[in-house]
């Protein structure tokens, strides 16, 4: 068997998934997906809740069962060789489910030996992923008695615990805190590092831009693109804008700006105007002397480049509200 | 098989390490059964010793099934049997090794509770390695059983309250007071159903009882029968789910 992975391993697809398609009851959770993660890769699902992410990580790790279509890991059918598949993947779902009543070195210990490790090397390698996640300290404590933070790096230890060719993360920073999120984020990069094919699904767009290599932006059960971050952002048409920090914010300017002939359009946001323009140079000088005309000041002036979110919100459609939405709360 | 086997152990382990004592098997799996065999002490202690074998089989009865609703049920809606099955073990091992926790329970149950009994009221055990295999038998019998009632519901509350529909016909039907051959014909073929009607039966002949249903051997291979159908019931259910 491992001879036949090396084999399949000098290839480059490591996840190749057809046609997917599954349904619960009428509702359509997956409309015919196709995808493939080369070696190496961090690929990423970046889709709103409900778009069909958990179910294609559920699908892939044998927890459900598919309609129709064929999803293949180093060459392995998830359906007909569901044991194989589970040996050479890991998973980190969505939440943090090891044993609260186990303590942190037991829960890896018992992970291990599903994996079929020995008694000596599981505890050697329970205390080198103790070590190397920051939980030393931790191994005698009940893993109920940890922050979500730290639940989240032993869930991922146990997770590669047998050195999966394979891993899948499932919303991998929801509901933790923003120094648990980049903690986890370095760990994400470092297996990478590591040569582990990583998959992960996310609702976070930022996180999707630094994470992935490429990305399949996914709505209601259909993926709508696969391309890398840059490839994305690129392909958002380009309607150059200029976003400007103006100091005193007197109420009557924002329609007074109705009256710069150089820009097509202006939004506000946050504490800055966003004006979209054909000619920098000129919509600069009017801009300026327009201000100035007002008594006012310019504070700051950037130009914009499309981002990833612009990407996404101009792919799919969507309000950029939506991905900011959490299932059970903001971040 | 052997790193099947070897997985439904680790899984077994882990349960009881991490179950044994949660407040439902406390009083459900221990409690109730304790309280059970004490009020029919206190109801009649002269004709108390005929009812030790049947008191006996009730505990394991209750303590098989109440820790797998504990170990299914809970796990279920913790999320955790979701990540058992991420593990490289078929739905089958899984439950084998859940089934084999639960059974363990019932057997050191039931061990502590003979001991006690033998302490408080000296008996003879006629055939102890009869008695031994009854109650090892039944516990992977009951704990099926259990297996089966928790895999079809979703709270720890709804397992112990089906359970319940299972456990207390038994408890009239099965022989524990009233002999199965004494029972209204009309219910008799309900008490050839039950699988505590089989364990009390054998474990009736190891105390030196004469058998009322058929002989301990039978009564054993009727409970492995119901075991496995239990199990094969229970794995077509989760794997159901799954689908």
């Amino acid at each position: 068997m491992i001879g036949e992975i090396k084999r399949f391993l000098s290839g480059d697809d490591v996840v190749t998934v057809k046609e997917l398609r599954k349904s619960y009851n009428t509702f359509p959770a997956l409309d015919g997906i196709s995808f493939s993660i080369r070696k190496g890769e961090v690929f990423g699902l970046l889709g709103p809740n409900g778009a069909g992410k958990t179910t294609t990580i559920k699908i892939l790790s044998g927890l459900s069962m598919p309609a129709s279509g064929t999803a293949k890991i180093l060459g392995y059918d998830v359906v007909s060789n569901p044991v194989i598949v589970k040996k050479n993947i890991g998973v980190v779902p969505e939440t943090s489910n090891l044993y609260p009543e186990l303590t942190c070195f037991d829960n890896l210990i018992f992970a291990g030996r599903l994996y079929g490790i020995g008694t000596k090397k599981v505890k050697a390698r329970a205390d080198e992923l103790l070590h190397l996640f920051s939980l030393e300290e931790k191994g005698d404590v009940l893993f109920g008695k940890l922050s979500s933070g730290m639940k989240r790096r032993l869930t991922v230890a146990a997770s590669i615990i047998h050195n999966p060719p394979v891993l899948f993360f499932d919303e991998p920073t929801t509901g933790l805190d923003v120094m648990s999120a980049r903690a986890l984020r370095e760990i994400i990069q470092s297996l990478k590092n590591r040569g582990i094919t990583i998959l992960l699904t996310t609702h976070y767009i930022e996180e999707a831009d630094r994470l992935c290599d490429r990305i399949a932006i996914i709505v209601k059960g259909k993926i709508i693109t696969i391309a890398t971050p840059e490839a994305l952002k690129k392909s958002v048409s380009t309607e150059r804008a200029v976003d400007v920090k103006i100091s005193p914010y007197p109420p009557f300017i924002e329609e007074e700006f109705s009256k710069i002939t150089t820009a097509v359009k202006y939004e506000k946001r946050e504490d800055m105007f966003r004006f979209f323009i054909n000619d920098l140079n000129a919509f600069l000088s009017e801009i300026s002397a327009f201000i100035k005309g007002k008594g006012l000041s310019i504070e700051a002036v950037r130009t914009v480049t499309p981002s990833l979110e612009d990407a996404f919100v101009q792919i799919t459609g969507m309000k950029r509200e939506i991905m900011v939405q959490e299932k059970g709360g903001g971040k | 098989m052997k790193d099947a086997l070897r997985s439904a152990f680790f899984i077994a382990l882990k349960d009881m390490k991490a179950y044994y004592f949660k407040p439902p098997n406390i009083s459900w799996g221990m409690l109730f059964p304790l309280v059970f065999i004490l009020a029919f002490y206190l109801r009649s202690p002269v004709d108390f010793a005929h009812l030790i074998p049947g008191l006996l089989s009730l505990s394991l009865l209750f303590s098989t099934t109440s820790m797998e609703a504990i170990v299914i049920t809970f796990e279920r809606m913790t999320g955790a049997l979701e990540r058992l099955m991420l593990y490289p073990v078929s739905v089958t091992t899984i439950l084998v090794g859940k089934i084999s926790g639960g059974a363990c329970f019932g057997i050191t149950v039931t061990i502590v509770f003979l001991l006690g009994l033998i302490i408080l009221f000296p008996f003879h055990l006629e055939n102890p390695l009869l008695f031994f295999v009854s109650v090892v038998i039944s516990s992977f019998t009951f704990s099926a059983l259990g297996a089966f009632v928790s895999v079809s519901v979703k709270q720890v509350f709804e397992a112990q309250t089906l359970a319940n529909l299972f456990r207390f016909p038994m408890i009239f039907l099965s022989g524990v007071f009233i002999p199965v051959h004494s029972l209204p014909s009309i219910v008799k073929p309900i008490a050839y159903l039950m699988p505590l009607t089989y364990s009390i039966d054998s474990i009736k002949v190891s105390f030196g009882y004469r058998p009322q249903i058929t002989h301990p051997l039978l009564s054993l291979l009727v409970l492995a029968v119901f075991a496995f159908v239990f199990l094969g019931l229970s794995v077509k259910i989760l794997k159901g789910r799954m689908s």
